[in-house]
């Protein structure tokens, strides 16, 4: 085997320009690999990110008449108990209201928050565009859109009207944008104790919502299912964003369906060139393994020549791959921005995926140098010596 | 003395449809220590002689014994063993490997057997080439020496392993009359001072005349077996 690889060593070396055009395909076909997967992940991370990463991924309501839950304290300590991933808990009370300013008026959804937990959510707090967050009973933020379609300002008192005709001045504590504009314009957010004295609905709320962490969010409905089980309550409803989202999922599916396509392409054509290269390897040196074999190596050495003819080549095209990958990748994010800067799609770089494309480029070397080492043991030396 | 090397009622076939026999019933032995050259004009068969003596070509029928090992039964890597151990081979068109030097060359085939090569065995192969006068080049790539020079490199690289048989097939078939004549002179003294065996093709009459014994081949067949 040592020598094996002493004489494949040397028949790469002393045809370096070969040798360098074969490490310089494998290492093009593992860049794109890398690169197209990288911004595959990218995309479809920010996709979810952008989808789900500020809303609900869970969602317990009830299916009560007066949709409403009670016994919220103790189903959050038995939700903490069924699965580790599941990181953020927040309760809502959410109701259909009215809002009048001015003469201008509309319907709304209040929230109650506590708002706090719910931050860690939706993350309010980080996009308050002004003001503050509520504190105190009675007042409320509203969203960017509204302030800018009513020409609102901080401290402005709005009336607000129960679906029971019950009448509440909140005053307007800040504004909130999140990047959704018919969110932006229906919601209105509130402490907990204020969206509860103003509905009447005592310590109640209407939905538990929840986050998982991010190594989780595509097993959010297998843990929704837990959540079901453990809480074993017919008059509840666990929902999940994967359910909500269907098209979402199916379109990330065919993503990831068609970065494997390439990237299987990408590989093939990577064999297949190795393959004959090194086949066409066998053809220029059958003079050598002939030689070789009159003076007594035996067929298996000669197949290890190729066999580590692939490897290093292999390994050598999946490094300068890797380093070639990694700088496209990073010249991508650097130099696609963004007016605002940031780069049109943000990379997602897995090392544990590299790893793995720089492995699967060399196993292919390996399995491509297969063929001519299968040739060369079936080299005889008689045809060589006899053809000169 | 005992037989070395002998062959039976050697019969080869070339083709399976159009079929060319070019060796008849071929009975040789040669003995230990014996300086031997097989002549005969081209397409006679004598290289296919020594192809076969040297396990590198299969006979229609007959037997071969090497070292009193008959080698009709023996693997693929069991003759290459044989052939790495017991022969030396010098071409015609010497057949260095052109990826090595000269001192790399003459160690394969000893790497080939071991797997490695020692300090003791480096100083062995830089003693043999020193022998055929090649110690100034010895770094050189093989494809940096002169035919002579490569031819003699051929030489040092089929004693490395001591073997008991040295065949050549036209060793100085395309050298000059000097070069001829220095090669021919080392293989004598080998001959003379290590004991090998030398089984020698050639078609030079006059190389043919210094060696103890002449076989000429004619159309597959003895024509003339003169022991001096």
């Amino acid at each position: 085997m040592k020598l094996g690889y002493k004489i494949a060593k040397r028949f790469l070396k002393s045809n370096l320009g070969q040798t360098f055009f074969i490490i310089l395909g494998i290492a093009i076909g593992v860049s794109v690999q890398i690169f197209i997967g990288s911004l595959i992940q990218g995309l479809q991370k920010s996709l979810v990110e952008k989808t789900i990463g500020n809303s609900s991924q869970i969602t317990i309501t009830s299916l009560t008449d007066d949709k409403r839950i009670t016994d919220y304290d103790k189903m959050i300590t038995d939700i903490k108990t069924v699965d580790s991933s599941i990181d953020k808990i927040s309760i809502a009370n959410d109701n259909a209201a009215f809002l009048e300013y001015g003469s201008n008026s509309q319907s709304l959804l209040i929230r109650g928050f506590n708002i706090e937990d719910a931050d860690k959510i939706y993350n309010f707090i980080d996009r308050l565009k002004e003001g503050t967050y509520p504190q105190n009973e009675n007042e409320i933020i509203l969203g960017i859109d509204l302030k800018d379609e009513y020409g609102m300002k901080l401290n402005d008192t709005v009336k607000i009207t129960t679906p029971s005709q019950k009448t509440v001045n909140c005053k307007v504590v800040g504004f909130y944008d999140l990047n959704v504009a018919s969110v932006n314009k229906s919601w209105a957010i509130t402490t907990l104790g204020t969206s509860q004295t103003m509905f009447d609905t005592n310590n109640s709320v209407t939905s538990i919502e929840m986050q998982v962490n991010s190594k989780s969010t595509f097993i959010a409905d297998q843990i929704g299912v837990k959540i079901s089980d453990k809480l074993n309550n017919s008059s509840i409803k666990v929902d999940n964003w994967k359910a909500q989202n269907a098209q979402l999922l199916s379109g990330l599916q065919g993503q990831s369906i068609s970065s494997i396509m390439i990237q299987v392409f990408v590989l093939i054509s990577v064999v297949l060139g190795i393959a004959s290269v090194l086949a066409i390897t066998v053809m220029q040196k059958s003079k050598q393994i002939g030689i070789l074999k009159a003076m007594g190596i035996k067929n298996s050495t000669t197949s290890f020549i190729f066999l580590f003819e692939g490897l290093i080549l292999g390994f050598f095209g999946a490094v300068l791959g890797i380093v070639f990958g990694l700088g496209l990748s990073f010249a991508f994010t650097k130099f696609a921005l963004n007016p605002d800067g940031t780069p049109v799609i943000a990379l997602y770089i897995s090392y544990s995926f590299i790893i793995g494309s720089g492995l699967i480029a060399i196993a292919s070397s390996l399995l491509a140098a297969f063929i001519p080492a299968i040739r060369s043991s079936k080299l005889n030396p008689i045809d060589i010596i006899r053809n000169n | 003395m005992s037989n070395m090397l002998e062959i039976k009622g050697i019969n080869k076939i070339y083709g399976e449809e159009i079929k060319t026999q070019v060796l008849y019933d071929i009975n040789l032995s040669f003995e230990q220590g014996s300086f031997n050259s097989i002549i005969g004009q081209s397409g006679s068969g004598k290289s296919t002689i020594l192809n076969i003596m040297g396990t590198l070509d299969k006979a229609t029928s007959g037997e071969i014994i090497i070292d009193g090992k008959n080698v009709k039964n023996m693997s693929n890597n069991q003759l290459a063993a044989l052939r790495n151990s017991t022969i030396g081979f010098v071409f015609q068109f010497h057949y260095l490997l052109p990826e090595f030097t000269a001192l790399e060359n003459v160690l394969m085939p000893y790497e080939i057997k071991h797997g490695k090569v020692t300090k003791e065995i480096i100083k062995k192969a830089e003693d043999y080439l020193k022998l055929v006068g090649l110690e100034d080049v010895k770094n050189n790539l093989s494809t940096k020496l002169s035919g002579g020079q490569q031819q003699r490199t051929a030489i040092a690289r089929a004693l490395i392993n001591n073997p008991k048989i040295i065949l050549a097939d036209e060793p100085t078939g395309n050298l000059d009359s000097d070069s001829t004549e220095t090669i021919y002179e080392l293989l004598r003294n080998i001959n003379q001072e290590i004991g090998t065996t030398f089984i020698i093709i050639t078609h030079d009459k006059r190389i043919a005349e210094k060696t103890d014994r002449i076989i000429e081949i004619k159309d597959g067949r003895i024509n003339m077996d003169i022991t001096k």
